[in-house]
């Protein structure tokens, strides 16, 4: 029987290695995996390359790997939260590397690689600094930038409600990066609310197919 | 100066502008305001970019619904006929030319289009992007509303920004609180100003060459 539920928040993060990449799910702090991430900081891992929206704006989910030192690279659009302080103390460390991208673009770099398309081209950013360094190229008389997919090892997200095979639905506007995430990664990984049984929810209102996730974990009510 | 707008009038002149059944983002900061502006006899659809189609008024005190808030994380409402999705569909919206209107804050517009709103490039700060160049470009027409100058009198309408740049000859309309700008091939046209000025003092204020339009009227607002 296929069962994708896991038993705690420890084990449904236990193999996420030093080096990872690890797609992040939420908009500030709306619909964030706090929890999963916690339970990632307290494993410790080295060198991630965490790739997210935002950082956290409490002290909660990723501020915690942040100053667990797990993040060797923070790939988003909006490097700005109550710990920016602490972030630009440590890229000015060298400690780590920051890399500035698009909202949109950061969206689609991570639903090519879900969809196995290895990179695009897009107009956002021509003629600013996010485009230094990029392959350049006309279509119709307009300019547009080449953009790389960015494939995760692990995304983490947070979900409303899922059942044994990883179909998840989501409230409200928490839903924003979580399902983009989802289809990123080799491992998704999703702490939810509330799981019920296989058929309670209506096919056609499933959000994130189960294809696209590993492992559920239900939070503590 | 007398006559001045303040920033929820300027918010208020620019809601006049958005026609029955337009799709508009609004930006973070002075932006958010419009919606509060727009003629009641007039149907807007707001977008917000974490997923929200349709948004209504904030909430009564006390009513608010913590699975419910926008691009600025402050809690709204959903109008009938609204839809949430996820954020590839959402700047797909955006990127794809979906979107009517972006109304975006900005440092500096140029009489090319050019739009500066994201980076100051003292370095002092982690340079924050968010959703600003996908709604610069992606957008079907981005309108602009800022203070005429800076807070030290420096012109911020100029010939060529100096600050990064947010997107390239992207602006069609800046709205301030001296004037009402358009802007078309050659350059801006000044579409509205407030009474007691002339085209000689606006331009005093204003590095970018501006031509008046044979049909420009007072820039009022009611008071807010």
């Amino acid at each position: 029987m296929i069962d994708k539920i896991a038993p705690s928040l420890a084990e449904a993060v236990r193999d996420i290695a030093d080096g990872s990449v690890v797609l992040i799910g939420g908009f500030i702090d709306q619909g964030t995996p706090d929890r999963l991430l916690e339970a990632l900081a307290e494993r410790k891992p080295r060198n991630l390359t965490v790739v997210a929206n935002n950082p956290s704006v409490n002290k909660r989910g990723m501020e915690m790997l942040l100053r667990a030192g797990c993040i060797g690279k923070l790939v988003c659009s909006f490097p700005r939260s109550p710990s920016s302080d602490y972030i630009e103390q440590l890229i000015g460390e060298g400690k780590l590397e920051l890399e500035v991208v698009p909202q949109g673009t950061l969206a689609e770099r991570v639903r090519s690689a879900g969809a196995g398309i290895p990179g695009f081209y897009t107009r956002t950013a021509v003629g600013t600094p996010l485009a230094e360094g990029k392959e350049h190229r006309e279509f119709n008389g307009e300019t547009y930038i080449f953009e790389n997919a960015i494939r995760g090892d692990f995304a983490l997200i947070n979900a409303e409600r899922a059942d044994r095979w990883g179909n998840l639905t989501y409230a409200g506007s928490l839903r924003n990066f979580n399902p983009v995430m989802a289809m990123g990664a080799r491992v998704t990984i999703a702490q939810v609310r509330e799981i019920v049984p296989a058929g309670a929810i209506d096919p056609a209102a499933v959000v994130t197919p189960g294809i696209f996730v590993k492992r559920v974990v239900k939070l503590e009510d | 100066m007398p006559g001045k707008l303040n920033r929820l009038q300027i918010a208020w002149r620019l809601a006049q502008d958005l026609l029955e059944g337009q799709v508009v983002n609004l930006g973070a900061g002075m932006p958010l305001a419009v919606s509060n502006f727009v003629p009641p006899d007039r149907e807007v659809i707001f977008h917000s970019e974490n997923g929200i189609l349709g948004f209504g008024p904030r909430p009564e005190a006390g009513k608010e619904n913590r699975n419910l808030r926008n691009a600025g994380n402050i809690p709204i409402t959903l109008l009938p006929g609204a839809a949430l999705f996820h954020h590839a569909d959402s700047f797909a919206m955006i990127r794809g030319g979906h979107v009517d209107v972006s109304v975006l804050g900005a440092y500096e517009v140029a009489e090319n289009g050019d739009l500066a709103n994201w980076m100051l490039p003292d370095g002092s700060r982690a340079p924050a992007v968010g959703g600003a160049m996908d709604l610069a470009t992606g957008a079907k027409q981005v309108f602009v509303m800022m203070e005429h100058c800076s807070k030290d009198g420096a012109p911020r309408i100029l010939k060529h920004c100096t600050l990064p740049l947010t997107g390239q000859a992207c602006v069609s309309a800046v709205y301030t609180d001296h004037a009402v700008i358009d802007r078309d091939a050659e350059g801006f046209v000044v579409r509205e100003m407030i009474e007691g000025i002339q085209l000689a003092d606006l331009q005093a204020m204003t590095s970018a060459n501006l031509r008046l339009a044979s049909d420009w009227k007072i820039l009022s607002a009611p008071e807010i």
